[in-house]
């Protein structure tokens, strides 16, 4: 039987240590929600690293080649233009748009990146029906942590760490 | 324990000098405006844009109606007010992303209490750019040939033409700017969302906040985009402006043949830009009342990017002249005589007070920490970067290689058209955005506070 418990902090020092003595109580901390970016908190909660910069790069790139391959074949096969002498590939010219295209393009494959691998858009979790948890994206912070035994046990540990509230989260 | 309260402190941090700046403090200061409403100030500001936009609407419809022939260009100067407006809202354009992009790179804390309006400012700027080289085609009902689509034409664009440059790069930056600036919204959205008193507001913003959390993981994937996307925003921006100059430089025309186009035209951006996102932090700072956000170490430091700017300006400049006479062509020699005493002298030495003189105030510390002194020098660079532009245009246009073509070009009503009514519509919107999204990022401030306390 495991319980999960969501318990809320008045600052981030706390949360951290909290998270640590959750830890080494041999409960799992299975997630933090704070109102801004804290360093180091992502690794101490074991998150693995992201595939966001290679999505960015192949979506990039592979865009830029087909951009060029576009301006290639419609310049020198397709619709030649003489234009003074001048060489139909003129591939420096033809930089330029790969290069903006490219941006963008890594740009778009970023987001969707990161959509997928925080599993966003999803409008509606369990959470958000804890009381207070909307606090956590304004001055709150939160730590989410389950035990497999006793559920007292870890709720004693997160109150003595300074908790204002812990609240059980009951997943349907 | 560093929340003990010593009363009476002086404000210890360097970039809020809010007293008691903890998270509640900020998130009310920013928030709870747009919950509660700007009063009076906001709505007749806006009735005071409304006639710009209709002006803008009108001139629109005319010019699609009549042609350019509206304007006051000739068959000598082929370019006038609505490419120097192009070149000037797109630089006004740069500095968003420059702002947002090359100061995170750097680690430079204090750009949180202003990225996010600069970045609202490009988005406006650059759609109204990209409005300026469509309206100026003489058929603009063709723009879209400017695009590969497969038609029954066989019609492929021209990939060696600067307007099919400017195209992909107008569009590849608008929509980089929007991703941009939403992804570092969302946290915020998810705020708003989270404090809405209204379940139609909860909607929307929960809506756009795409279920965010806040989560170490989500924070943690945000920021590898958000700096990844940073990285990538800055060689997009000079590219984009130096696609730009290259717009002048591919040309023959004395004036314009000139290598250092590209670099000089992206540093003119982010002067221009600059000095309006000192000009729009201003007006925020007093019609928000965010005082304790956006305080006179923020006008200092923009100050000093301008100072520094306008130095190298007068640099570019100078190259231009001494690349004219060392040269030895005459026709660069007759051009750099021409910019001094020839029909447009008078803009030209105005163009130099505005953009080199007038801006060495800013090397007194009692110029950079003063308002309106500041705002004034803000302006006076907005002008001069303007005339720079239309300049450019004017000069090497109407002092060619042919003396039979010098003509000079005269304003008709619907040139003072386009180059007015475009401002107040970017007001427009810009108080639109100051009304629905946070205009201060509040997870960056409530992030600036934390490491301003423990510091």
């Amino acid at each position: 039987m495991t319980s999960t418990l969501v318990a809320q902090f008045l600052d981030p020092e706390t949360l951290q240590g909290a998270l640590q003595r959750v830890k080494g109580t041999g409960h799992a901390a299975l997630d933090a929600f704070t109102p801004y970016p804290i360093e180091g908190l992502a690794e101490q909660l074991g998150v693995a690293r992201s595939r966001i910069r290679p999505a960015m790069l192949i979506g990039g790139l592979a865009t830029a080649a087909f951009a060029f391959g576009l301006q290639w074949y419609s310049a020198v096969i397709d619709y030649p233009i003489d234009s003074g002498g001048r060489p139909l590939n003129s591939w420096q010219v033809f930089l330029l748009v790969p290069f903006e295209v490219g941006v963008f393009a890594a740009a778009l494959a970023g987001v969707i990146a990161f959509l997928r691998s925080c599993r966003l858009p999803r409008l509606h979790d369990a959470l958000f029906e804890i009381p207070g948890f909307e606090r956590a994206t304004q001055d709150r912070y939160v730590l989410v942590a389950a035990s497999e035994a006793d559920p007292n046990d870890l709720r004693t540990v997160l109150t003595e760490a300074g908790a204002v509230a812990v609240t059980e989260l009951r997943l349907p | 324990m560093s929340r003990v309260l010593v009363p009476q402190q002086p404000p210890a941090h360097r970039w809020i000098s809010a007293e008691r700046a903890d998270d509640v403090a900020i998130t009310q200061a920013i928030a709870d405006q747009l919950f509660t409403g700007f009063g009076k100030r906001w709505w007749l500001a806006l009735l005071a844009t409304l006639p710009f936009v209709l002006w803008l609407l009108v001139a629109i419809v005319w010019l699609f109606y009549r042609g350019i022939g509206i304007w006051g260009i000739n068959s000598t100067i082929v370019w006038g007010v609505a490419i120097a407006n192009y070149v000037w809202w797109i630089g006004i354009g740069n500095a968003g992303t420059l702002i947002s992009a090359m100061l995170l790179l750097t680690r430079q804390r204090w750009r949180a209490s202003i990225n996010r309006f600069a970045e609202a400012m490009t988005l406006f700027a650059v759609a109204i750019a990209g409005l300026m080289p469509i309206i100026h085609l003489g058929q603009p009902i063709y723009a879209y040939w400017l695009a590969p689509y497969p038609n029954t034409m066989a019609l492929w664009p021209q990939w060696r033409s600067a307007l099919v440059w400017d195209f992909w790069a107008i569009v590849s930056y608008l929509l980089f700017s929007i991703l941009f600036w939403y992804v570092s919204l969302i946290p915020d959205l998810a705020t708003m969302r989270d404090r809405a008193p209204w379940r139609g507001a909860q909607l929307v913003y929960g809506a756009f906040a795409l279920g965010w959390r806040g989560s170490a993981r989500e924070w943690s994937r945000l920021q590898t985009l958000h700096s990844t996307m940073a990285a990538l925003g800055v060689p997009l921006v000079c590219s984009v402006h130096s696609i730009v100059g290259l717009d002048f430089a591919a040309s023959l025309m004395p004036g314009w043949q000139e290598s250092i186009f590209p670099p000089y035209f992206v540093v003119g951006a982010m002067y221009s830009g600059f000095a309006m996102v000192v000009v729009l932090a201003a007006g925020i700072r007093w019609g928000l009342g965010l005082q304790a956000i956006i305080t006179p170490r923020h006008f200092d430091a923009m100050a000093r990017i301008l100072l520094m700017a306008s130095i190298v300006m007068f640099y570019s400049y100078a190259t231009e002249w001494f690349m004219g006479w060392y040269g030895g062509e005459h026709a660069d020699r007759a051009f750099v005589r021409f910019e001094f005493a020839g029909t447009y002298a008078p803009l030209y030495w105005a163009l130099l007070t505005c953009n080199c003189l007038v801006p060495q105030l800013l090397w007194w510390p009692f110029a950079r920490r003063s308002l309106p002194v500041l705002i004034l020098v803000a302006i006076a660079i907005n002008i001069g970067m303007w005339l720079e532009r239309i300049l450019i245009v004017w000069n090497t246009l109407s002092h060619g290689y042919m003396p039979s073509l010098w003509h000079s070009f005269h304003f008709t009503f619907w040139d003072w058209s386009f180059l007015i009514a475009p401002l107040g519509f970017f007001a427009f919107l810009f108080l639109l955005f100051m009304r629905l999204i946070p205009s201060v990022s509040m997870f960056d401030m409530r992030e600036l506070a934390h490491e301003e306390a423990a510091a």
